[in-house]
């Protein structure tokens, strides 16, 4: 019995170190993100997070949204910024002015308090209700779970996602490919 | 199965979320600006993740799944205006491009 208790909390110990690692490479990566000058090496840390937020799944028991996350995260969407970032080609901000900024103060600002009223909303409404913990079977969150409940309950939304992601590679499409030529008018003799 | 809970994972995707925030409306470049709006998509996702395993009901990992299928059509189309915008020769900055006259 206190080889199982033993071997209980160590495994809670092994989830809490993942748990820290993840976390803190996540939010290190985020800020990598939005602080390097290059989107190129914005975008390469962006991986950095997707993959640490893909682990933070595996913690949650959701193993299909893990992996579809790295696929189409990493796989599609990172490559096609990487892609179009090497078309623009490189692009600097303009250097840092010296002194704070009233914009990049308002920001900064406007952003803490856009947290602070997320902690204070969530913490108000569910408060003391989200402490205790639940069990989840080996089933849940498994491809064919998701799979099930996607063709069954959830068809509607399935179809209208689909549909989704045609409008937008359509329009996609046009608005990279609809550069109007600049043609000399014909002269009329 | 132990370890961090439900209210842990709320508390990094609120944070990761106000650093996408923060981030779009600290840069101008429109790139980096779609980067950021990606941070605040995976906060929100991160999120729904956690009240799915709180309330072991699957129906939030289908909604994460719709969050990224979103956020792929968002790419594609922020992505198709860039090169629009590069065409164009005009400055891929956000500051400048506050008129949509073409």
């Amino acid at each position: 019995m206190s080889s199982l208790v033993l071997a209980t909390s160590a495994g809670n110990v092994v989830v809490w170190i993942v748990w820290v690692v993840a976390g803190f490479s996540c939010l290190a990566s985020g800020i990598a993100v939005i602080s390097f000058s290059n989107p190129f090496y914005s975008a390469l840390a962006l991986i950095g997070n997707l993959v640490s937020l893909a682990v933070l799944y595996l913690l949650l028991s959701a193993e299909f949204v893990a992996a579809a996350q790295v696929l189409v995260y990493a796989g599609a969407v990172v490559v096609m910024f990487l892609f179009v970032i090497a078309y623009v080609g490189p692009q600097r901000e303009e250097a840092w002015s010296g002194g704070p900024s009233w914009k990049t103060l308002g920001a900064v600002l406007a952003a803490g308090a856009l947290l602070i009223e997320i902690v204070v909303a969530i913490s108000l409404a569910a408060g003391g209700s989200l402490g205790h913990d639940s069990t989840v079977g080996p089933a849940f969150g498994s491809p064919a779970y998701i799979g099930r409940i996607f063709l069954t309950d959830h068809l509607l939304a399935f179809e209208i996602t689909s549909i989704v992601l045609l409008i937008a590679a359509v329009g996609g499409v046009i608005l990279g490919a609809h550069a109007k030529r600049v043609e000399p008018k014909r002269v009329e003799s | 199965m132990s370890g961090p809970g439900t209210s842990w994972y709320l508390a990094l995707a609120a944070f990761l979320f106000g650093l996408g925030a923060l981030g779009v409306l600290i840069r101008r470049n429109p790139l980096i600006v779609l980067l950021s709006l990606e941070l605040m998509l995976n906060g929100g996702n991160l999120a729904l993740i956690a009240f799915s395993r709180h309330f072991v009901n699957g129906s939030g990992q289908i909604f994460g799944l719709a969050v990224m299928a979103v956020a792929a059509s968002e790419v594609c189309v922020g992505l198709g205006l860039v090169v629009a915008i590069n065409r164009k020769k005009l400055a891929l900055d956000v500051d400048r491009l506050s008129e949509l006259r073409g």
